[in-house]
């Protein structure tokens, strides 16, 4: 069995090949949950009755949906069998009797068709009681509501170090939301088989999770529910606690009416219904020497949960442990909660709490720089980490080199010190349009901070034929996880690419799987599928050596033929399959991994939560709009390490993909709830693609090069690569840095800039006219404030302390 | 009566689908589950489809749809070609196989809707009228298509903005650019797409459907619409559908009838003279860009601000005049251009000041029953014209302010001669910035006086906060508007 990180030479892991359904992608042709229901004229469909306001005691009357048309059953708390709770934490009632959040599902209907469902849910009586609601973070924090964790991670003595610093800042700094906005929205689909089984489709991250949250409301052992999870169309993270009680009703509805169920949330309901990345509040104080190294720092970060505890702990935890990003802080003390509040329930977004807690100090270098007089750049470089150093939690820095190494060749092929004088020059003579260049750098642990859920399973079939068949615990949302496992497979079986096969991920293959979640996917289900192949190798090798007459030292699996020490003595895998086969010899293996070398202690929040760090740094060159404050995003050079990439084309899409929803979360895409006290108040104000605007073709850079980094090979990890799926959307602080910079040059030297997030044009408008408002001020012969910088003044919306 | 579309080649019953079904669920009901439900509302182009319309040659093009906005109804006797009938995971069609080699593709979820764009303008760009028209020579000849489309003029270069109305979420775009700049691909000889170009495009159908849900009705002629309408004021015209899709998709609005006047002749005249354009109301923006080519540079500022080109194939200008939405984008500048509309009704015809129009929130001097047949401009317009709008995102956002000028500098005497500024987003209607006008005309056309001016500009309406901006924003960016105009002939000169 040859070592985890070990590549073979010619292994197919490591070739760039297209995602494995890119031509079904492209035809139309590849299968999601809804589209199994197309054509099928049997299935019922589930809609939901939500709530119209954000706290209040409610009372339903279905008679009279049952009176609409086509409207066959109303699901309410009634019809649970088992646990009426849809979430992983006891705390998400699935048919509620107080609706928590505007848009609360609070019964289903079940109609012949889309159309009848929704007429009866718009029919069914609701008689709210209101109940006082609390929809900002800061308004649980006036008023004391919080919910789960309070972490502290903590290391030396920040206060005295900020005592005796030369320097010292406070601040306050909040970043949004971001909706999830996969393009495919939550869907389900179940029926229940001839033998009584209940078998759900369900576009989950997180199949053996679902499976637990049916069985239970179903009052049924796990072994009567299986979830498939075919293919998703995105996820991000929003698909891995928020499908279970979607689910949960399609089955319940399946089993209390024998007929399928489907459930496909639009998306004005999945907008305003589901969880996404949690809001952030961070005050903070910060400490520098005369050099700009850090010396201290003291945080206390508040996430916006929502109404239910969901995945909000662990984002908390992540968030506290990527507070120092890729920077030594000595001395550091930050402190983490949960705003518990009447929206929806915030849950995984790609990167985890791991991009806001980051956000914090990348917000506070980018504000101090001009105030220590040091360029943004060179404070950022010098308080990278060094080899040797450690986390504040106490884990080895392991690798920091590759973080100078990456810094050095960004700075390199982006030419950026040439560059940087060249936007100074064109800044200097343009008053109305100004460009900004910056570089940011990315830490980022990979593993799941939740222990047990670094473990992973797979099942891996060879037919007598040779044709081989991976299952493995895994889904595929898109991030090229399968095409990643077909290579594994056909790396660690020495076959073509064309021979492996990879199933839909379902829970009655591979049991007790994790979520796919924490860009863990490839690295967890790759050693556990190379695992299960290793096993048949084993099996294989006596049966080969015996057929080519050699020792069994010496035989190769390579390209689909095995053979021996010479090399004109071969037979192809299948041959040797049949021949296993006709000795009586395994050809099937479960695959089983789990991650060694992990420690952590959640109460102290110290040891070693992660296997390794993957690093990266961009650096990205702005326009910025002087009349609108629009941005636009001139040119982005990327230098990001995957390891020894398993699927080049894949992590190009990965690194690509990611920095560009990176770029949506800070400068475009705004979540607004209505925060009055009227009628609508907790209601989303943005639950639409017309109103929420994500990433289109016109925030693509002009110029977008991205490289991996060299020599970069992962011990320990499948065949020396790395995780991929989040870390690279935090290049995209970069670009934030940037309009920074750009916003800078409307102001004095020395102004330190405020920049709302996300940066809207809007936010990066009054963050000019403030910068212009200093140059005033700093030159009293320049020309009188216009109406628009009085009225900003006025309108208070100048801070990015909103 | 039958309703019969011709999908993929293949002609398909539609009869028994509801008045408000849509293309999008009909065509996935036939099991042609490429195009997908992203957003129902026409924002990212999941549902995208290619529809046979008349090109101005007489011949077909290929235009992108959103399937999600289109009652099937509406489709009647026309030819439909989804992902699908593009290629096959075996055979794909050129655009597909490039989106699947660049990496173009993640998820998927979005990709048959940017195969159907991609193609679109592949056919335009690659299969373009010159390339029609040689088909069309060649096979006269005797040749066979095979000839001609080799004969193809070189490649002409593909217009990403024809994916600007596609959303994707997974690949941050890199690789789709790549895969449609990089395409040296043409329509092959035996490209059964390309072949069809070369002849008419199916004509409109009348249409009759009644349902438990509705009926659809597309009328024969204005005349019958009229009469239909004015028997039944409760009826919903529509054309592109680009709106009213939405209500009945996001809202769950339905109307008792919904008459189809996309089509009428007498909606769709196109008439240039020395007096002005006059513009039919049913024409798509699309056919109004194409075939003003340039000549109205306002329009030519607006339109590839105007939503998506998904959008614009289907939106229409008296559909945007129609909801008299405070933030379409055509009225600014429209009422800039001092535009008027023909209205008809069966009592005939009627004659209005654009800038008259407007009455209060979403309402307008139209009366039910009432059609506007006709947007006229005046000719000459003004020597300096802009369009500004202001949104979040650069490509298709609705706006937060929108401001249309159209100043006539005497450049003898360096003073305003006249102006007209048209504004949205500021007011419960597109309104005229009259005191900027009048603050403008006959004073000097320099900074000082501009700044003045801008003063009184960010003063005009009433606007109000809301998820898109802040009233504050809003005032600031009418004031902004006009400082940028400024600049901008101080750094261009002004347009002879």
């Amino acid at each position: 069995m040859s070592e985890l990180g070990h590549r073979p030479a010619g292994a197919v892991a490591g070739t760039p090949v297209a995602h494995e359904s890119a031509r079904l992608h492209a035809t139309g042709t590849a299968v999601y949950t809804d589209d199994l229901t197309a054509t099928r004229r049997d299935v019922l469909t589930a809609w939901p009755v939500t709530s119209t306001h954000a706290h209040a005691r409610v009372r339903l009357d279905v008679a009279p949906a049952l009176e609409v048309p086509g409207v066959v059953h109303v699901l309410t708390a009634d019809d649970v069998p088992g646990v009426n709770d849809g979430g992983a934490k006891g705390d998400e009632p699935l048919f509620p009797d107080e609706a928590q959040y505007h848009g609360h599902a609070l019964a289903w209907v079940l109609g012949e068709t889309a159309e009848a469902a929704r007429l009866g849910a718009e029919a069914v009586g609701v008689d709210y009681e209101e109940l006082p609601s609390i929809v900002t973070v800061e308004e649980a924090i006036a008023a004391g509501s919080f919910q789960g964790i309070a972490p502290t991670v903590r290391r030396g003595d920040a206060a005295s170090a900020l005592a005796s610093a030369p320097h010292v800042f406070e601040g306050v700094s909040v970043v949004g939301g971001q909706e999830h906005f996969y393009l495919e929205t939550h869907a389900s689909f179940a029926h229940v088989d001839s033998e009584g089984q209940v078998f759900v489709e369900s576009s989950t991250q997180h199949p053996s999770e679902t499976q637990e949250i049916v069985a239970h409301v179903l009052g049924v052992p796990n072994h009567r529910v299986t979830v498939q999870s075919l293919r998703l169309g995105g996820g991000f993270g929003g698909k891995e606690m928020q499908p279970h009680g979607l689910a949960a009703v399609a089955a319940l509805g399946a089993v209390r009416t024998g007929r399928p169920v489907r459930l496909r949330l639009t998306r004005a309901q999945d907008m305003v219904m589901t969880g996404k990345r949690h809001p952030f509040h961070a005050t903070w104080r910060a400490g520098f020497d005369d050099d700009g190294r850090i010396l201290g720092l003291e945080a206390t970060l508040t996430s916006n949960g929502g109404w239910s505890l969901d995945l909000s702990d662990p984002v908390l935890g992540r968030a506290l442990c990527h507070v120092d990003n890729a920077y030594w802080i000595p001395d550091i003390e930050v402190h983490g909660r949960i705003a518990r509040t009447n929206i929806t329930s915030q849950t995984a977004f790609r990167g985890f709490g791991g991009p806001q807690g980051m956000f914090v100090i990348e917000d506070v270098l980018g504000r101090v720089a001009p105030l220590l007089g040091i360029d943004a750049a060179e404070l950022r470089e010098r308080n990278l980490y060094r080899p040797g150093q450690t986390t504040p939690y106490g884990m080895e820095v392991r690798h920091a080199e590759r973080l100078g190494a990456a810094w050095s060749q960004v700075l390199d092929q982006a030419g950026f010190a040439r560059r940087r004088d060249e936007i100074a020059a064109a800044n200097a003579v343009d008053p109305d349009v100004k460009r900004g260049l910056a570089i940011t750098p990315v830490k980022f642990g990979i593993s799941f901070t939740f222990t047990a859920y670094n473990q992973a399973g797979a099942l891996v079939h060879v037919y007598r034929d040779g044709s081989v068949l991976v299952n493995h615990g895994g889904t595929e949302l898109g991030q090229g996880l399968h095409t990643k496992m077909l290579q594994v497979a056909a790396t660690a079986l020495g076959v073509p690419l064309a021979q492996v096969r990879l199933a839909p991920t379902r829970t009655d293959k591979v049991p007790n799987t994790s979520a796919t979640a924490a860009s863990s996917g490839a690295d967890l289900n790759g050693a556990a599928v190379k695992h299960a192949c290793d096993q048949i190798i084993a099996r294989l090798r006596p049966v080969a050596a015996n057929v080519l007459g050699v020792d069994q030292s010496e035989v190769r699996f390579e390209d689909g033929r095995v053979h021996g020490g010479d090399p004109a003595a071969s037979v192809l895998f299948g041959e040797l399959a049949a021949t296993a086969y006709a000795e009586r010899v395994q050809l099937f293996a479960a695959g089983y991994y789990r991650t060694e070398g992990l420690g952590w202690d959640p109460a102290t929040m110290t040891g070693t939560p992660f296997k390794y760090f993957a690093y990266g740094v961009a650096a990205s060159e702005v326009e910025v709009d002087g009349f609108t404050g629009a941005t636009r995003l001139r040119r982005v050079d990327i230098v990001h390490d995957v390891g020894d990439s398993l699927s080049p084309l894949i992590d190009l899409g990965q690194v690509e993909g990611a920095f560009m929803q990176g770029v949506g979360w800070l400068t475009l895409e705004e979540l607004r709830w209505d925060e009055t006290d009227g009628p609508g108040r907790g209601r989303l104000l943005t639950p639409s693609a017309s109103t929420y605007k994500l990433p289109s073709f016109s925030e693509l850079p002009d110029e977008l090069n991205v490289h991996f980094l060299e020599r970069a090979h992962e011990d320990g990890a499948i065949y020396g690569s790395k995780a991929v799926g989040e870390p690279p959307l935090m290049l995209a602080f970069s670009v934030r840095e940037a309009i920074r910079e750009a916003v800078a040059a409307f102001g004095p030297a020395g102004h330190s800039v405020e920049l709302a997030a996300p940066s809207t044009p809007e936010a990066v408008f009054w963050a000019i006219e403030a910068a212009r408002e200093a140059s005033r001020q700093a030159s009293p012969a320049a020309p009188p404030v216009t109406d628009a910088a009085s009225r900003a003044a006025h309108a208070g919306r100048v801070s990015a302390e909103r | 009566m039958d309703i019969v579309v011709t999908v993929n080649g293949r002609p398909r019953d539609a009869s028994g689908i509801a008045a408000s079904t849509t293309a999008l669920d009909w065509l996935r009901s036939l099991g042609l589950i490429g195009a997908k439900e992203g957003c129902a509302e026409g924002e990212c182009g999941a549902c995208a489809v290619l529809l046979a319309t008349p090109d101005d040659d007489g011949g077909t093009a290929w235009t992108a749809v959103n399937a999600c906005l289109m009652p099937a109804a509406a489709l009647d006797g026309q030819e439909v070609v989804t992902a699908e009938g593009l290629g096959t995971p075996e055979r794909m069609h050129p655009v597909q196989a490039a989106l699947a080699e660049a990496g173009g593709s993640q998820c998927g979820y979005c990709t048959p809707g940017f195969a159907c764009s991609m193609a679109a303008e592949f056919y335009r760009a690659r299969g373009g009228a010159d390339a029609a028209a040689s088909v069309r020579t060649s096979a006269d000849g005797g040749n066979g298509a095979a000839a001609g489309a080799s004969e193809a003029p070189a490649a002409e270069r593909f217009d990403l903005h024809a994916l600007s109305g596609n959303l994707c979420r997974c690949t941050g775009y890199r690789p789709i650019r790549d895969a449609a700049l990089g395409m040296e691909a043409t329509p092959g000889a035996d490209d059964p797409l390309a072949e069809r170009r070369t002849r008419p495009a199916p004509a409109a159908r009348a249409t009759r459907l009644a349902g438990e849900g509705g009926r659809f009705v597309r009328p024969e002629s204005l005349d019958e619409a009229l009469a239909l309408l004015h028997v039944e004021p409760d009826a919903v015209p529509i054309a592109g559908c680009t709106d009213w899709g939405v209500e009945a998709n996001l809202r769950g609005r339905r109307a008792p009838l919904v008459v189809a006047i996309d089509r009428l002749p007498e909606l769709r005249a196109f008439v240039e003279d020395d007096a002005g354009v006059d513009l039919g109301a049913a024409l798509t923006l699309t056919e109004i860009e194409h075939r003003l080519g340039g000549r109205a540079p306002l329009l030519a500022a607006l339109f590839p601000q105007f939503a998506s080109p998904l959008i614009r194939n289907r939106a229409t200008l008296g559909g945007n005049l129609g909801t008299a939405s405070p933030i379409g984008d055509a009225p600014p500048a429209l009422l800039a251009l001092e535009a008027r509309l023909v209205l008809a009704s069966p009592d005939g015809e009627r004659e209005v000041d654009l800038a008259e129009y407007f009455t209060g929130y979403r309402e307008t001097v139209r009366r039910p029953g009432e059609l506007i047949r006709t947007i006229r401009i005046p000719q000459p317009t003004a020597n300096l014209t802009a369009f500004h709008k202001v949104a979040k995102r650069r490509y298709d956002d609705i706006s937060s302010v929108a401001v249309a000028f159209a100043i006539d500098l005497d450049e003898e005497r360096g003073t305003v001669a006249s102006a007209r500024i048209g504004l949205g987003g500021v007011a419960a209607t597109p309104i005229r910035a009259r005191a900027t006008e009048a603050a403008l005309v006959g004073r000097e056309w320099t900074e000082d006086a501009v700044r003045e001016a801008a003063s009184v500009l960010g003063g005009e309406g009433t606007p109000m906060s809301d998820h898109r901006a802040s009233a504050e924003y809003r005032a600031a960016m009418l004031e902004q508007a006009l400082l940028r105009l400024h600049r901008r002939t101080v750094r261009e000169g002004v347009p002879a």
